[in-house]
């Protein structure tokens, strides 16, 4: 359930909640531009600590995002274990550091952004491409999805694993991921003969 | 009230064993206000309903609603016949009620304010009042049913094809939304196992190994299904 509410708008009054959502989405990026390009692990600490400012800030109930972060922080710790054995420790504090400071950013903005203003904001900057062939709100729509898709497929993850531990197949990788990805793949042909049946996208 | 017409419509499948048949040739006219398919499960009911809006192409045959056809004018014809599916969870797509049936209402409505503003009046209309902020997650069965026919119905469709909208949920829900669906103004086909939402229809199919076996009066069909089935 708490993943689920992971990425939610929660409405709220605070200044992120009133910036427009071009202007935060462009933040992002440059954001995430600046996290990657600037190396070291004292400014990924850095980057880490400013971002779990900012989601304070947006009046993010924090321990409910954490605990809905749970499995994202724990391949974040896989991913460090593995880094610290290849690389050592400033490397995996520096990787660690910029991976969870970009999701708690992304976080952000998803709390303090309806969806549906996103989708305006996106199809708004890419009209100019429409001269190229690009179909703004097709783009716009893939964005959202791919936004409403996180949650969701935590839960799939989540709902495998229980039907993998029903069975007493706990510890068999294959009783976890094979119904997990094909679970994933049912669920994409179902949202796409979603939208195709309310003529989304047409 | 609309007008849906089958006319030699085939469905077959691509297996290794060759072509599989899915759906043998059936020619139908749709006139009444309500339609039930009722047949067992794998019988080709969904199939034929999903014909109705292009969800599933006819290998043979075409299909044709209010005069358009729907292998050429798919989109026009999707304007027309809204499409509601067993599980809630597959076709709301936005995180928010508000947001899911503002979706529904972005062809129709530019302007962001007007959109969520027209929203809120479909999720009154259906009453939801109060859901807009709501996850979609957090709704039980019927309310998740409930605003995936208020996202089908927020573009004033002219046909709803619901394809067993009620088999996932309790007895109450069940009956909440079976009577929604007959009461509403436009013609309604709906699949179902509920027989007594199909004895309540104008007219009743009763599919069988993808063929239409009976088809006529409700009783007559639902009755000879209950001695059949």
């Amino acid at each position: 359930m708490s993943a689920q509410l992971l990425g939610l708008h929660q409405p709220g009054t605070t200044l992120l909640h009133r910036l427009a959502a071009g202007a935060k989405l462009v933040g992002l990026v440059v954001a995430s531009l600046v996290v990657v390009a600037v190396r070291g692990p004292v400014s990924a600490l850095g980057f880490l600590a400013l971002a779990v400012a900012l989601l304070v800030w947006s009046g993010a109930r924090l321990g409910l995002t954490l605990r809905a972060m749970r499995w994202l922080l724990l391949t974040a710790a896989i991913l460090g274990a593995w880094t610290v054995w290849q690389d050592g420790w400033p490397r995996a504090v520096e990787v660690v550091g910029d991976l969870v400071a970009l999701i708690l950013l992304a976080t952000t903005l998803t709390v303090t952004t309806p969806v549906d203003e996103v989708m305006d904001a996106v199809a708004r900057g890419l009209r100019p491409l429409r001269r190229v062939g690009v179909d703004p709100e097709a783009v716009a729509l893939a964005f959202s999805l791919m936004l409403r898709a996180i949650p969701s497929t935590i839960t799939l993850a989540e709902e495998s694993r229980d039907a993998a531990v029903a069975r007493g197949l706990e510890r068999s990788p294959r009783a976890r991921l094979i119904p997990f990805v094909v679970r994933v793949v049912a669920r994409a042909r179902d949202t796409g003969d979603a939208l195709h049946a309310r003529g989304i996208g047409d | 009230m609309s007008d849906i017409r089958l006319e030699q419509v085939t469905v077959s499948v691509p297996t290794h064993d060759g072509d599989r048949q899915i759906l043998g040739e059936t020619s139908l006219h749709l006139t009444e206000r309500r339609v039930a398919l009722v047949g067992p499960n794998g019988s080709g009911k969904s199939t034929l309903a999903r014909l109705l809006n292009g969800l599933v192409p006819a290998t043979t045959g075409r299909v044709v609603v209010d005069g358009l056809d729907v292998a050429r004018q798919g989109r026009e014809v999707r304007r027309r016949v809204g499409f509601v599916f067993t599980d809630p969870a597959a076709q709301l797509v936005m995180p928010t009620a508000r947001e899911d049936v503002a979706l529904s209402l972005r062809r129709t409505h530019r302007d962001r304010a007007q959109r969520l503003a027209a929203a809120d009046r479909v999720l009154a209309d259906f009453g939801l009042d109060g859901f807009g902020d709501r996850s979609v997650h957090g709704l039980s069965g019927g309310e998740g049913q409930l605003l995936a026919l208020a996202g089908v119905l927020a573009t004033e469709p002219s046909v709803v094809v619901a394809d067993e909208p009620t088999t996932l949920l309790d007895l109450a829900n069940s009956r909440r939304i079976g009577d929604l669906l007959l009461s509403l103004p436009q013609q309604v086909v709906v699949v179902t196992h509920d027989l007594e939402l199909a004895a309540r229809c104008d007219r009743v199919l009763l599919v069988r190994a993808g063929r239409v076996e009976r088809d006529g009066e409700p009783a007559e069909v639902v009755e000879h299904y209950r001695a059949h089935a």
